[in-house]
């Protein structure tokens, strides 16, 4: 029983997040109340979303590195919108922002699924591309807080029960994801081409485009996120969330999700975020520099993966069945 | 991709001669593409074809191509490093430290080269030692290493390297033969051997191809591939010398994204990014066409981020082109 709890990634996790929380609860206690809590959550929903769009990807066997470019263009074309016709209703620019970054995320997915290339070339090709087109639409300009409608900006901050928009909206996109990765076929061939494409193309599911549609989903959330990086901040630059792929990455797999496809799950996606989000949020709590941190998600992207790998071992290994099979 | 590889029921009736398949292959493009990047830049500029100026266009690529041989022969082998451009910071972060104590020239190379090598040993005992995949340890070890660099010197920067330890950027060997292209050259000699001409080149073929095969063959493989991420540290401990001594300071974000670079460039060069082909001929003439394309632009005063969507757009078309091009041949025989 208790050998079954500690082989399960989600509560390993829990168990993970509230020892770090009860850690810096002993020096801090204000660190654990509910209010700096929620805090903690809106700062890291944004992470949260993205997470769940890299983990319908890395399902799949591929990889998108190219979300945080996606999240900066879509963020800028949110800006520019909103600077060149302030009464455009925020619902407009949010569908905008999200089929945009999904035909962003087709453009990769088409790449992979038409011409076979390989994700990783796909996606560091994209995303230069993209982050490159930003400099070209603004000419390196960037857009500030007073070029921005209040309504723009208010959004994700606006409080409702509690919470503001920000974190309702990262919970909404977690249920969904819950519903379409539990529930639906499209969800099912995510897993099924992930754990193995030649099976899943016997039972009659298109590998290619399972990837196209991984990819349109990772590209809608970044541009979302896109927005709501954007208004929440209240500016827009060629370098936002420049290196962000790497923290979004990370959470994926903090949260074990495989690299090598097929396994993972939401809940997953969601703690790997939060885990980040609790370390990125204590720092300067503990008074630790913020310049540690890429070394602190370095360390902790090794220790993970290198966690999953032991869990994904199997107990006997079978060479020679495995050597006749390729 | 694969099935555009000829399998081993697809056997063509008669092989082509060795002329033949010269002209067809991806270097004789490569050099075609390199010699119309050439003559469309003379024509382009009036200073281009100058002596000097080419010899400081060199500059641009040759510290990125060490590295690139060295990550030509991981990709053949079927792995990736991603962390090469951090090895390069915290290599450059070392020296810079070692400065402040008051070593001198010597000692500054070998800590630069040390760390490379330490670098490559994390590396490569994640992963042949635990197993793991190499992107993965790459992703994070790319954070790690430039974290480190970033809370030794937070915004800092580490300058005053001695006036002897200029030469490895800025010196030169003979004319306008600058010391950086010279050791490119000899480099690209040494690498060319080792991949073509010896057993251990074969043995990186080999497990790029088939793994499991390599191994049954008594190829020890972690021993290979632990030994091509050491060989990656080196190179990238060598470029972070060339490209410190080159710049004369250090910052934390020395040689961002450099690794994305030198990936295009090995790729540019027909590596499969697959592993198990690719040659050096061809990462040769790709880093000359990337340094060309970048210099060109420069004397047009395109600006740098401008030139990375060329180059992001040059890495997915390189690979695209020959698919789409095999397909539109492939059409008419059915």
């Amino acid at each position: 029983m208790m050998a079954r709890l500690l082989k399960n990634r989600e509560i390993l996790l829990v168990v993970a997040i509230a020892v770090l929380l009860a850690m810096i609860a002993l020096r801090f206690p204000a660190f654990v109340a509910p209010s700096n809590l929620a805090r903690v959550y809106s700062d890291t929903s944004i992470l949260v979303i993205l997470a769940l769009g890299q983990m319908a990807v890395i399902l799949t066997r591929c990889i998108d590195l190219s979300m945080a470019a996606n999240l900066a263009l879509c963020g800028m074309v949110a800006a520019m919108l909103n600077n060149a016709f302030p009464g455009l209703p925020i619902p407009l620019i949010l569908v905008a922002v999200m089929a945009l970054g999904g035909f962003l995320g087709a453009i990769n997915g088409t790449l992979v699924w038409k011409l076979n290339i390989p994700p990783i070339v796909v996606t560091l090709g994209t995303l230069t591309i993209y982050r490159g087109l930003i400099f070209v639409l603004t000419n390196g300009k960037w857009i500030n807080a007073h070029e921005m409608s209040d309504a723009f900006k208010a959004l994700p901050r606006l409080d409702v029960a509690g919470m503001p928009v920000l974190s309702w909206l990262s919970l909404v996109m977690v249920v969904l994801m819950f519903l379409v990765m539990g529930r639906t076929p499209l969800g099912r061939a995510f897993y099924a081409v992930g754990g193995n494409p030649h099976a899943a193309v016997y039972t009659g599911i298109d590998v290619g485009r399972t990837r196209f549609f991984a990819y349109c989903l990772s590209g809608a959330l970044a541009g979302l996120s896109g927005y709501l990086w954007v208004s929440r901040y209240a500016v827009a630059y060629v370098d936002i969330a420049a290196g962000f792929e790497l923290d979004i990455i990370a959470a994926c797999v903090i949260g074990g999700i495989s690299i090598a496809g097929g396994i993972g799950s939401v809940a997953g996606a969601v703690l790997g975020a939060l885990f980040l989000g609790v370390i990125k949020n204590a720092l300067p709590v503990i008074n630790i520099s913020p310049f540690a941190q890429l070394a602190i998600s370095g360390t902790v992207i090794i220790i993970a993966v290198a966690v999953n790998a032991r869990a994904e071992r199997r107990k006997g290994r079978v060479i020679l069945k495995k050597a006749e099979a390729v | 991709m694969t099935d555009a590889q000829i399998s081993p029921r697809n056997i063509p009736d008669r092989l082509q001669g060795g002329g033949a398949r010269l002209l067809k292959s991806w270097e004789a493009l490569l050099f075609v593409v390199a010699a119309v990047i050439f003559l469309g830049n003379s024509l382009a500029s009036p200073y281009f074809l100058d002596p000097w100026n080419l010899s400081d266009a060199t500059f641009n690529f040759t510290e990125k191509a060490m590295i690139a041989f060295a990550m030509a022969l991981v990709i053949i082998s079927g792995e990736i490093d991603l962390s090469v451009a951090s090895i390069i910071a915290l290599a450059s972060t070392a020296m810079g430290y070692a400065v402040q104590l008051g070593f001198d020239t010597p000692a500054l190379v070998t800590i630069g080269l040390g760390v490379g090598l330490l670098c490559g040993l994390v590396n490569g005992l994640l992963i042949t030692g635990l197993g793991l995949p190499s992107i993965v340890v790459t992703i994070g070890t790319m954070s790690l290493f430039r974290g480190l660099s970033f809370i030794v010197l937070g915004d800092q920067a580490f300058t005053g390297y001695p006036e002897s330890f200029a030469w490895f950027g800025q010196g030169y060997v003979w004319w306008v033969f600058s010391f950086e292209f010279t050791l490119f050259a000899v480099l690209a000699v040494i690498y060319g051997v080792l991949l073509h001409r010896t057993n251990f080149g074969r043995a990186v073929y080999a497990i790029g191809n088939n793994q499991t095969a390599a191994l049954f063959s008594g190829v020890r493989v972690g021993r290979v591939k632990f030994t091509l991420f050491l060989l990656t540290g080196l190179m990238a401990g060598l470029a972070s010398v060339c490209l410190t001594s080159r710049l004369g300071s250090t910052r934390p974000s020395i040689a961002l994204g450099w690794e994305l670079e030198v990936v295009t460039m090995v790729v540019l060069g027909g590596v499969s990014i697959l592993g198990g082909s690719g040659t050096i001929p061809g990462v040769v003439l790709a880093a000359l066409i990337m340094g060309m394309v970048t210099f060109g632009f420069g004397l047009l005063n395109v600006p740098g981020i401008v030139m990375s969507i060329f180059i992001g757009l040059l890495l997915i078309s390189v690979i695209a082109l020959p698919i789409l091009w095999q397909r539109a041949r492939r059409r008419p025989v059915h």
